[in-house]
């Protein structure tokens, strides 16, 4: 209660308040895409064999493939040629301790909340720093090593740990899955892997912080976690990018391989720059998400908070082969002015006695479009198998626009599926009671949301819970009307 | 305390509010009584600062200023409560962080320190025996799944928590059983003093055997007709509101 009231009476602006720019030069290749490119940034990243075709793989089937337009998007024509596929801060890619890090980038991340220097010596928080392209610093390390858990950027996965990465890239989302997770999978820079052995409960939460930074840069990022049998981790994510007038492509992939009683939980703080009132500017983020439950009684939840980015399209999936296996997927997405989101989640029961729970709570304000897509799909050979979704919609005004569409496909007599959805407006009534109780209209509003939001900002760990909250206040400032 | 001078309200372009008059000094309590549609509630709400209600002419003063041209949230820190007929149900929003921050809006206001959660904790716990409020109640989301009973003990709770100066109880008693209407009316008579002032707008007189007013009005077609010591809500029970209706 003490935060959430510090939360509520701390914010006080509006503004999006990550939009620096950090000053750091800047290793960056020349705009452009062609197999060239992809071969500099595999040379540029010493990459082994494996990872070159790979790369090159899914470059040429990119080529083949179409933007996808089925979405309830407007996205214009993103000329793929404009953006340069590698950026990171110059200076040496690695650093051996924080000392030599250059202090610019440290000023970065203080900015952002993220005292890595403090986080070495506190226990508590395992984090990746992305920026641009690079991973920057990775804490912790030996203190997970002992556990015997790989924390470390991708590249560095890709060098020491090269038998796992070709083990499991790609198993979740492969190669040419789509259009977005095509590009990536050709020129992701970096990212985090992730590796808990058997019977290893992750003794702290891991956390991945992704930053952009150039300008005319796409970031692509892709994160890899494996959970081996009987254990556990928890993941979390943040991003933050600075505000620029011309818009950014985001094109990630996370991939999550859960093996037999693992449990993977993700979860998602979404805070890309999301242009300014006009609709100007803002991060394209199209991001591929899955996770997959390979083995039985293996359990992944994604739980996000979407407060960002220009134009949103993700939807964090689980394909649950394992029997008795569980999937989860809680979202609150906040679309205020020109923002554009069309998220869900992908349910996909292939084993015996497998469980899925969709909760997604869409905001809506400004001019803004939030769509909820979402398939739930049961093969024949699921037996016993239970999907419930709930899927809630909040308008804030006359002008914003909630949408729902949901799949089903049930391909057998003894699985269940329930789906409940409903549509609201802030009661003006609402907020007159608050105001009659000496609370303005801005606080009121963010106290109802987070009331409506509460399910699913519960899931999240208190830390990032409590920046969840201070989010969507900020996010929904200057909304009401 | 409270001026309202030759004051005009319209909902949606219709007359609710022709020419109210009306004074309450500090430690009084008035009595608005009427049929329904005379205007009562109307009245209530337009001091409380609700948007949908036009003011077309008229003034009214709180403590000598200008009351129609505050926020309904600084008319709130100013000292001015309402009681609603409907109290408005907030889910996911928990009883205790809404009083919190209702509280601590108001103290700020009079540039006092912030409650911290502990202190805050000390002086709910106190001023709900106040109102017999069940210590759970608290703990659910505002108004959510309460009873009207218990909506209207609610009411009473933050009035007793936000200590106003002038508070107006629109329709308080109306839902109530007897056992309510006293514990209702125990805590506004606990709340009376010198400096405190309350509007009392009811419809039935039963409520002003608890809450003895000063003054009782009767508003009918949005004037005040008739206005007198608390004997009127006595007389007005006797004979009925078509006695008004008749003379007026």
């Amino acid at each position: 209660m003490e935060d959430q009231d510090k939360i509520l009476s701390d914010v006080t602006q509006g503004e999006y308040k990550y939009g620096f720019v950090t000053d750091i030069e800047t290793d960056i290749i020349e705009k452009g895409l062609n197999e060239d490119v992809i071969r500099l940034i595999s040379a540029k990243k010493e990459e082994p064999e494996f990872m070159l075709n790979f790369r090159l793989e899914a470059y040429r089937r990119w080529l083949k493939m179409k933007m996808p337009n089925w979405a309830y998007l407007k996205v214009p024509a993103i000329d793929f040629q404009a953006i340069s596929y590698y950026a990171a801060p110059k200076n040496k890619a690695k650093y051996d301790s924080l000392d030599e890090v250059d202090p610019e980038l440290l000023e970065t991340f203080n900015k952002l909340g993220i005292p890595l220097e403090e986080q070495k010596q506190l226990a508590g928080v395992a984090v990746d720093a992305v920026i641009d392209s690079v991973s920057v610093k990775t804490t912790f390390k030996e203190t997970l090593a002992e556990k015997g858990i790989i924390f470390c950027s991708f590249s560095e996965a890709v060098k020491e740990h090269p038998e796992l990465v070709q083990k499991y890239l790609g198993q979740a989302v492969p190669v040419a899955d789509n259009y977005f997770a095509a590009l990536n999978s050709a020129v992701f820079s970096d990212g985090s892997f992730c590796y808990i052995p058997k019977g290893v409960r992750c003794p702290m939460e891991l956390s991945t912080y992704f930053r952009i930074n150039a300008a005319n840069t796409g970031q692509f990022e892709r994160t890899l976690i494996v959970a081996d049998d009987d254990s556990y981790v928890s993941y979390l994510e943040g991003c933050t990018a600075p505000m620029r007038d011309e818009n950014q492509l985001h094109a990630a992939v996370v991939e999550i391989i859960a093996l037999d009683r693992a449990e993977v939980k993700y979860s998602t703080v979404q805070n890309w720059y999301p242009g300014d009132k006009n609709g100007k500017g803002g991060i394209y983020n199209f991001v591929t998400k899955r996770g997959v439950c390979r083995g039985v009684s293996s359990k992944i939840s994604w739980t996000q908070v979407e407060t960002g980015s220009a134009i949103t399209w993700k939807y964090p999936s689980c394909i649950l082969m394992g029997d008795n296996s569980v999937g989860e997927f809680n979202s609150v997405a906040v679309t205020n002015n020109h923002q554009q989101a069309d998220t869900g989640s992908k349910m996909i029961h292939i084993g015996k006695n497998t469980k899925s729970t969709i909760i997604s709570k869409g905001i809506s304000a400004g001019k803004s479009d939030n769509s909820y897509r979402g398939l739930v799909k049961i093969l024949p050979g699921a037996k016993n198998s239970r999907n419930f979704s709930q899927c809630d919609s909040l308008l804030l005004n006359d002008t914003c626009g909630a949408h729902t569409f949901p799949y089903i496909e049930v391909g057998n007599k003894s699985s269940v599926v329930e789906h409940e959805a409903t549509t609201s407006k802030i009661g003006e009534d609402q907020i007159f009671y608050c105001n009659q109780r000496g609370i303005d209209t801005e606080m009121a509003i963010g106290m109802i949301v987070n009331g409506y939001a509460k399910e699913v900002l519960n899931k999240l760990p208190m830390e990032f819970a409590v920046e969840a909250q201070k989010l969507l206040q900020i996010s929904l400032e200057g909304s009401v009307g | 305390m409270l001026s309202i001078k030759d004051l005009y309200v319209s909902v949606e372009g219709m007359e609710i509010l022709k020419g109210i008059n009306l004074e309450v000094k500090p430690g009084e309590v008035h009595a608005i009584m009427g049929p329904n549609g005379s205007g009562k509630s109307t009245l209530a709400n337009v001091l409380a600062g609700k948007e949908e209600y036009e003011v077309t002419s008229g003034s009214v003063l709180f403590d000598g200023e200008d009351l129609l041209e505050k926020a309904p949230e600084d008319r709130a820190k100013d000292g001015l409560f309402l009681s609603f007929q409907y109290p408005v149900e907030i889910p996911g929003v928990p009883m205790v962080n809404f009083l919190k921050s209702a509280v601590n809006e108001h103290r700020k206001h009079k540039g006092e320190k912030e409650l911290t959660a502990g202190e805050f904790l000390k002086l709910m716990r106190e001023k709900m025996d106040m109102v017999d409020m069940h210590p759970n109640l608290t703990n659910r989301s505002v108004n959510e799944g309460f009873s009207g009973g218990e909506k209207k003990k609610n009411e009473i709770f933050q009035m007793a928590l936000l200590e106003p100066r002038l508070a107006i109880l629109d329709e308080t008693d109306s839902g109530l059983d007897i056992d309510a209407l006293k514990t209702v009316a125990n805590g506004v008579n606990a709340l009376r003093s010198p400096e405190r002032s309350a509007i009392v707008v009811t419809h039935y007189q039963r409520l002003l055997d608890y809450i003895v007013p000063d003054f009782v009005h009767i508003l009918y077609k949005g004037k005040i007709v008739k206005t007198a010591g608390k004997e009127l809500a006595l007389e007005l029970e006797e004979k009925g509101y078509d006695w008004i209706k008749t003379d007026n």
